[in-house]
């Protein structure tokens, strides 16, 4: 198990236990963590599981893949940090991770 | 705050959302899911996809933990189905013979797979796919060297295809129609789909039907083409399309017309009833007409606007319809509808694998079908929310990027 913490917009934190293999996306859903909508249920089809990947974190939770950049371009309040979480896979090397939600995903 | 028990009939991905979101906006009252299937809301999608190449399980389906439905007070009834609406004492009769009052009732029920009335149709190995259980069966048919036919040419359809491709099944789709996606995607777009799925060794009857199934011991052997020809098979998989479940409705002395119908807050006539997902038919308000979508998207933003509606909750902000469909390593997106189309613009080169149409009406993106093409999917969903006019030009030349056609 990996540790995460996710921290909601208004700054409501939520450290959780993730199993490796899973995506950070479905870490969120599946601890029942509000502020990731990931309506497509991880295709990377909608950009609703935006997040910001604390700076500490960026080199280990790797680059973005065109796809995924291509759909980042037009999500609202894109920053340097953005990811789509259901593209980051949890391992060991991710436990502690921070990341944060955007305001909305819709 | 609303206090009110809301009873959910259907425990979908519409359903499950709608309780969800009620919560989300601070509904405090009781909150009662129905579900006739034996599972808690789960992912359809994957049905034909990841699910069925054994890719994910049953839990990674699962739209939220069990936790969830404890945490959060909804009380969920699984395997039962109501059976009437009494709208005058606002109470529903479920299968078990239970009685459930509610102040607030939202039907989402869903549709079902519309069913041929094919002579031998009612062998085994004959299946439809809707649900898990559906699904289950479909997997146990499928293996290397069986043989499929699948009726009907849908996105259903050829996802499963796809998937009985990966796993070494043999696969033949017959089509009514002279092209396959013929009601939901232009001929450019159904062109390429066929090429692709004939490259990874996918066979296609088009303009032609299935007259009967042939078998033996009842068990499926052949599909009798209109021409005579037969095709010879393990298992047929049933993708015609499908209906609204919206008797229940109907009964009820609710408003339906090929779908229960519904207004921009998911209600009813009834200010007591809403209505959300596959079910309804809704108005568009960018393509100002009622449509009944069958999608994910949908179902999510209808469960928001039943739940801000339920809680005075602001309602959620209008949505460009969108869709998705992942065969082999494309990946279609989908976004608008192709109402009052003029003319098309095709950005990219089909042979590429990578390109989209987009569909026109003057200068203004009225739908966009993107394979490969996320920033085209993204942008043009944008675009066509915003009814913007775009220059021609820039969209027709890939080497001008999407974010600056949109600006």
């Amino acid at each position: 198990m990996t540790k995460i913490t996710y921290i909601e917009f208004d700054g409501t934190e939520h450290p959780v236990e993730v199993r490796n293999g899973l995506t950070v996306m479905e870490g969120a859903i599946k601890n029942n963590v509000p502020g990731i909508d990931a309506d497509c249920g991880g295709a990377c089809a909608c950009a609703t599981c935006h997040v910001y990947v604390d700076e500490a974190w960026r080199e280990k939770t790797g680059t973005a893949s065109a796809m995924e950049e291509s759909m980042l371009d037009f999500a609202q309040n894109v920053q340097p940090n953005s990811r789509l979480s259901c593209q980051i896979k949890v391992t060991d090397a991710l436990d502690g991770l921070i990341v944060r939600m955007p305001e909305e995903q819709h | 705050m609303s206090q009110g028990r809301v009873v959910i009939l259907g425990a979908g991905h519409a359903g499950g959302s709608a309780a969800a979101a009620l919560r989300h906006y601070g509904h405090e009252g009781p909150i009662v899911l129905v579900g006739e299937e034996p599972l808690l809301p789960y992912q359809r999608p994957p049905l034909s996809k990841a699910w069925l190449k054994g890719e994910v399980d049953e839990e990674e389906l699962q739209l939220r933990p069990a936790s969830f439905y404890a945490e959060n007070d909804i009380a969920v009834r699984l395997g039962v189905r109501a059976t009437r609406i009494d709208r005058e004492a606002k109470q529903v009769a479920i299968s078990d013979g239970e009685v459930l009052p509610y102040d607030r009732l939202i039907i989402a029920t869903g549709a079902r797979a519309r069913r041929l009335a094919l002579p031998g149709g009612e062998m085994a190995r004959t299946l439809e796919l809707r649900t898990a259980a559906d699904a289950e069966m479909l997997k146990a048919s499928i293996a290397p060297g069986k043989r499929l036919v699948i009726v009907g040419g849908g996105y259903v359809g050829l996802e499963v295809a796809a998937s009985a491709r990966a796993l070494g099944a043999e696969a033949t789709v017959v089509e009514r129609e002279p092209r396959i996606l013929a009601r939901v995607a232009c001929p450019l777009l159904s062109d390429f789909f066929t090429a692709y799925h004939r490259k990874h060794g996918v066979r296609f009857e088009l303009d032609a039907f299935v007259e009967a199934l042939e078998g033996e011991s009842g068990q499926v052997t052949a599909a009798r083409l209109n021409d005579g020809r037969r095709i010879a098979c393990d298992v047929v998989l049933i993708g015609v399309g499908a209906l609204p479940n919206q008797e229940l409705a109907e009964d009820a002395g609710l408003p339906c017309d090929h779908g229960i119908l519904v207004d921009e807050g998911a209600r009813t006539i009834d200010p007591a009833v809403f209505a959300i997902g596959d079910v309804t038919r809704r108005p568009l308000p960018l393509y100002r007409r009622l449509f009944r979508l069958e999608s994910v998207p949908n179902a999510l933003e209808q469960a928001k606007q039943a739940a801000a509606a339920i809680t005075g909750h602001k309602p959620p902000p209008h949505e460009v319809p969108w869709f998705w469909s992942d065969q082999y390593d494309l990946k279609l997106q989908i976004a608008g509808l192709p109402f009052d189309v003029e003319d098309l613009i095709v950005r990219g080169s089909p042979d590429s694998a990578r390109f989209a149409v987009f569909h026109m009406k003057g200068n203004v993106i009225q739908a966009v079908e993107a394979v490969n093409s996320p920033a085209e999917f993204m942008g043009g969903k944008l675009l066509i929310g915003s009814q913007k006019p775009v220059s021609r030009e820039k969209l027709a030349d890939p080497s001008i990027s999407m974010k600056e056609v949109a600006i």
